[in-house]
């Protein structure tokens, strides 16, 4: 069921804002990272301004929807969606990397506002939300708790240990996205040529059946395809849901789209200006 | 000014150059090739590289099982996740079976590519020095990096390579020979002692010329190798001021400081200072400031170094 035109159109025009604030933070820094933080932006944009039971004036309102980036080098699509939604100043985004900023390299619960959970150990990240769900259901709390991985972290083991937890406890107010990009940061050959790599790992949601859970895939980049899976998962009662949402690497700018080589490259000034122009004209178009 | 090299560069390049010579090396990678440099392996050699993946348990483990069978895996990760994240990995299957496992800790210390708090370790040292049979060392620069990584290759038994991410001066010359366990002496003084490990004994180089112009005359001893710690050349450097001031790029708690201050403490016991990071976690930030901020440049080694000697007189 596609959503809303109007909320639709809006939506995209926050994920074109987003990914230019990436690029020119990451930019700015001379540091972080881009393929990862570009993958998960309509994802981001639609938990903070569609999915999420959120106040940013109060992040730290208990009974808020819980939000954790276990991908936690991607956290700058993360910080450009709070700046957005209110969280703090947008400006505050380009301090990212810098010394004594709220920004970090990596999500830091302990400085910026609006973040659940620190992360940046890969696969870290995936268990706390469990914890934080079992909590929600101990104290009967109704809010809902969502992880957000990436399909390289998922090579963890710890991952897998949590799915198997959650499905044991029917979790049902946590939901895991995947960041289905099939690209990681060095990753394997494809078709035996080592300058061309991705992650291989296949099957994903059959992994995730295989562990107890309820799969919906999604387009992750499509607000028609996402919002109504994000909506699904919340009614889903027994067990917990995991949403493989399907997404590019680098998505939004032609010469990063699927290229590991991108994962954590710092654009120069003309590469700045064709990314910019390319996502313009995707815009006008 | 000295010339500036990439120790991960010289990493890359050394395991390289080895694969032509030992053809039971093989480097196990956790997905960080391209930052670790073991890409120069993957490319050049690619049957002597495997990726583990984003899973560094495993990856420890599998390192033992094919050290058990003869091959000699070089494991390749930032620091901050093999001290950490395959611990448990490390000690039963790698530490306690004695076996012939290489760890490469890239990243290491607080200079990270102002990749912040997670990223930064600050207790590898600590951490691996406590555990029995491994061998811990932290090379100044590529030329010591360089000739650690051939020794510890050609030495039975686990041993971690403390690497640091971005280029450091070339402090040693060709003719510099590194041998594992002992101290390498730098600075001839008389008024103190100073120990550093790793690239912070670069830095205490410049803190000795600091001293020197207040008329401060520093004993500088560089101590790459960790454990097992040179317990004749600590006493001796220590004996030559009878004060010792250690500086890393680590916390205070259980690195180098530990190190020496649990060999002074019981074989020559002397007014002591440790000089490190004050047991705190690191940010993001650029390399000048993160030195500035948490207090590991020359200039503040040289304020510890007229502390530890206002304090004795
Ligand atoms: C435990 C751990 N190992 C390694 C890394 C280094 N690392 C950072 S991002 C990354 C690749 C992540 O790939 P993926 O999860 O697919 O994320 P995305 O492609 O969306 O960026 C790696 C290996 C890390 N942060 N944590």
């Amino acid at each position: 069921m596609p959503i809303d035109p109007a909320l639709k159109r809006d939506l995209q025009a926050k994920a074109v804002q987003v990914r230019k604030l990436i690029l020119q933070a990451v930019h700015k820094a001379g540091a972080g990272h881009v393929g990862g933080p570009l993958s998960m932006v309509e994802i981001a944009v639609a938990m903070y301004f569609k999915i999420l039971r959120i106040d940013p004036k109060n992040p730290q309102w208990p009974d808020r929807d819980r939000y954790v980036l276990s991908k936690g080098h991607s956290c700058i699509a993360l910080y450009a969606t709070l700046a957005l939604r209110g969280f703090f100043p947008v400006e505050e985004v380009f301090t990212y990397d810098a010394m004594n900023s709220r920004m970090q390299g990596h999500p830091d619960m302990t400085k910026t506002p609006g973040i659940d959970m620190s992360s940046g150990s890969l696969g870290t990240g995936a268990s706390p939300p469990l914890g934080m769900a079992l909590a929600a259901k101990r104290l009967g709390k109704d809010f809902h708790t969502w992880v957000h991985l990436g399909d390289g972290e998922i090579q963890e083991g710890q991952v897998w240990e949590m799915a198997f937890v959650a499905s044991q406890y029917q979790v049902d107010n946590l939901t895991a996205i995947v960041d289905y990009n099939r690209v990681q940061q060095f990753g394997f050959p494809k078709d035996g040529n080592v300058r061309r790599r991705v992650n291989p790992l296949v099957q994903v949601p059959e992994k995730w059946r295989a562990f107890g859970w309820h799969v919906i895939e999604c387009d992750g980049h499509d607000f028609d395809s996402l919002i109504p899976a994000c909506e699904e998962a919340k009614t889903i009662k027994g067990r917990p849901t995991c949403i493989v949402a399907h997404t590019i690497k680098g998505k939004g700018v032609s010469f990063m789209e699927g290229d590991y080589n991108w994962h954590a490259k710092v654009p120069s000034p003309e590469e700045l200006a064709k990314a910019f122009a390319e996502l313009e004209a995707a815009q006008a178009g | 000014m000295a010339k500036l090299i990439e120790m991960r560069v010289t990493w890359g390049e050394t395991m390289l150059e080895l694969t032509k010579t030992h053809p039971n090396i093989m480097i196990l990678d956790g997905d960080l090739g391209n930052s670790t440099m073991a890409q120069i392996v993957a490319y050049n050699a690619p049957d002597f590289y495997m990726n583990m993946g984003i899973a560094e348990q495993n990856m420890m483990g599998v390192a033992a099982g094919m050290a058990s069978v003869g091959l000699i895996p070089w494991l390749s990760s930032f620091a901050c996740f093999l001290a950490n994240r395959d611990l448990d990995q490390l000690r039963v299957t790698v530490t306690q079976p004695k076996l012939n496992v290489k760890l490469a800790g890239h990243y290491s210390g607080i200079l990270t590519g102002k990749t912040g708090k997670t990223h930064i370790d600050v207790g590898d040292i600590a951490i691996l020095r406590a555990l029995p049979h491994m061998t811990v060392v932290a090379p100044a620069d590529s030329v010591e990096c360089r000739q650690a990584v051939l020794a510890l290759t050609d030495m039975p038994g686990p041993a971690y390579l403390r690497i640091t991410r971005d280029a450091g001066p070339v402090i040693f010359g060709e003719d510099y020979r590194f041998a594992i366990g002992s101290v390498v002496p730098v600075r001839e003084g008389k008024d103190l002692t100073i120990f550093g490990t790793g690239v912070q004994t670069t830095r205490a180089m410049e803190a000795c010329d600091l001293l020197a112009s207040e008329g401060i005359s520093a004993h500088l001893v560089h101590v790459p190798t960790l454990k097992p710690i040179d317990v004749e050349g600590l006493v001796a450097a220590a004996r030559k001021t009878g004060r010792v001031l250690t500086t890393e790029d680590h916390n205070i708690i259980g690195g180098l400081g530990g190190a020496v201050a649990e060999v002074l403490g019981q074989h020559h016991p002397v007014r002591m200072k440790i000089h490190g990071l004050q047991d705190c976690y690191g940010e993001s930030g650029p390399n000048d400031a993160m030195l500035e901020k948490y207090g590991l440049t020359p200039k503040h080694i040289a304020a510890a170094a007229k502390a530890l000697l206002n304090k004795a007189r």
